[in-house]
């Protein structure tokens, strides 16, 4: 399936993150960059919009360690979970790998990595969503 | 200039709060309203009251939705209308704005807002789960983050801006368990010391368990009525004298800031401008302390002090019982309990306690403004309430 027949939505950006890429999307009339992509443009309504592919580089904003956490995810509990701020100005809520809990900072640069499907958390997931996973790791 | 009243309380009602074994929302929810009409022998239910809009949060915990009826039919409001309002945490704040408005727009003369949920029969796994509910799933959810780690995001973003300490965020659980204690109908009812709290277990860093708000069974209600009407119900009403509400995006990650809620600051704004009120002439509030930070950054959104002030607020004592700000004497979320669905109005009701003097041990002296300060999620709903005592 060709980018341009991709909705502008949840499910197209899972399916780039399933490719390896971080895929968003920006308004024709306005510039804003959407991530993860939407169907019409929340700041001039325009649905003139075009897929860009985001580098994935940024700083840490801020961070927490998550120790209480849903079922699914206690195998990985300790986990840290970050917000980064990309170089092009969007921002993204992820999980924090490769890096010790205590070595995290706020600040630090962090580039986005994504989960090879055979250690995916996902294929323990019968259900409805079955999206890839993207994480954040030290540069 | 104070604005006018835009309606007035004449009742209120507050269940026990608390892991309630075996009592579901609608009985709570009866037991509540039951003691709004015991407290205004004036009024008449059936004839009196139009409407009913009532909080709550989620069908999962008791498998049951439209909760508008079922809450009202169970309180005894058949055959009026009942509409369930649902805003997360500031379920019952957005019920009390819709109340307001229902009889500002002259179809209702009296109508009840209230709020309701039963939650402590739930495994804390599955009441983790149904909370996280009111944040953003594909994104948020979906990569692991929980209620509280949204909240641990703006603690350390505030840490690290501000330098507020873990020590500050644990006098905030300090100071509401001292109120909390001398409340009744609250869920917690005992003090804990500040290294208790800083020695609690992790629950998503920086907070720790006592940071966290509890998980509580309860229900509460307010009455308003048209202001020229309120003396026909009692003496001593409250009148409502600003609301605002506004909203942001559904994930934290893509606001600008995660030291403020914007949209706190906003409906702060909205209800100051329509009370005529200003952050200095508040007696006495209600914040949402879903976690200790956001009653900090409560202290800073409401304008109680400039931003990157409320760790040291609480520190030096303000917002304590005898300070100049006496902020949840209720012991707040964190003492007297969070049943999300009941909490907004819940706060009007200890406001209103406050403001007709009977909030006995914990009766903030010549309480005359109260505010109320609700927030739904991670802050993608915030209500901001400003009432003020209708007797003088």
């Amino acid at each position: 399936m060709s980018e341009a027949q991709l909705a502008f939505g949840i499910e197209s950006f899972y399916k780039f993150v399933g490719e390896g890429k971080l895929m968003g999307a920006k308004c024709n009339k306005c510039g804003l960059v959407m991530l993860p992509p939407r169907p019409v443009c929340t700041k001039c309504y325009s649905k003139d919009l075009r897929w860009v592919e985001l580098k994935g580089r940024g700083k840490l904003l801020t961070y927490t360690v998550i120790h209480v956490s849903p079922k699914q995810f206690e195998a990985l509990a300790p986990y840290p979970v970050g917000i980064v701020k990309f170089e092009d100005g969007s921002q993204l809520l992820g999980m924090i790998r490769g890096v010790e809990p205590d070595k995290i900072r706020v600040g630090m640069s962090l580039t986005v990595d994504f989960e090879k499907t055979s250690a995916a958390l996902h294929t323990q997931q019968e259900q409805w969503p079955t999206w890839p996973r993207y994480y954040f790791k030290p540069i | 200039m104070v604005g006018k009243p835009l309606v007035s309380i004449v009742s209120a009602g507050l269940s026990r709060f608390g892991r309630r074994e075996g009592v579901y929302a609608r009985e709570l929810f009866a037991e509540a309203v039951s003691e709004a009409f015991e407290r205004c022998p004036n009024l008449d239910p059936k004839k009196d009251i139009g409407a009913l809009f009532v909080g709550h949060m989620g069908e999962s915990y008791e498998h049951q939705g439209h909760t508008g009826p079922t809450l009202a039919d169970w309180a005894g409001l058949t055959p009026s209308a009942a509409v369930r309002t649902e805003g997360a945490c500031a379920s019952s704040g957005v019920a009390l704005r819709l109340g307001i408005m229902s009889v500002l727009s002259g179809l209702y003369d009296m109508v009840m807002v209230g709020g309701a949920e039963k939650m402590t029969h739930r495994a804390t796994a599955e009441a983790t789960e149904f909370l996280a509910m009111a944040s953003d799933y594909p994104i948020e959810q979906w990569n692991g983050a929980t209620f509280p780690s949204l909240f641990a995001l703006m603690a350390t973003a505030h840490m690290h801006r501000y330098g507020t300490t873990e020590r500050q965020l644990a006098l905030v659980a300090v100071k509401n368990h001292r109120h909390g204690a001398l409340n009744p109908k609250a869920h917690m009812q005992k003090e804990v010391t500040v290294e208790q709290a800083l020695a609690s277990r992790v629950v998503a860093w920086p907070l720790k368990l006592f940071d966290c708000s509890l998980i509580t069974d309860g229900a509460s209600c307010v009455v308003l009525t048209k202001p020229e009407l309120a003396r026909k119900f009692t003496d001593t009403p409250v009148n409502v004298l600003g609301s605002g509400q506004t909203s942001d995006s559904i994930g934290l990650y893509e606001r600008e800031e995660f030291t403020s809620l914007k949209a706190a600051r906003l409906a702060a704004q909205q209800a100051y401008e329509m009370a005529g009120v200003k952050p200095d002439e508040v007696d006495v509030a209600e914040v949402h302390d879903c976690f200790t930070i956001a009653e900090i950054i409560a202290y800073e959104d409401l304008g109680f002090c400039k931003p990157g002030e409320g760790g040291r607020l609480v520190e030096e004592g303000a917002t304590a019982l005898g300070g100049r700000l006496p902020v949840n004497t209720s012991g707040g979320l964190k003492s007297k309990g969070h049943p999300v669905g009941a909490t907004g109005t819940a706060q009007a009701y200890e406001l209103f306690l406050q403001l007709t003097g009977q909030a006995e041990k914990r009766q903030v002296e010549d309480a005359e403004v109260g505010l109320a300060h609700n927030v739904g999620g991670s802050g993608a709903t915030a209500t901001v309430h400003i009432f003020r005592s209708g007797f003088q």
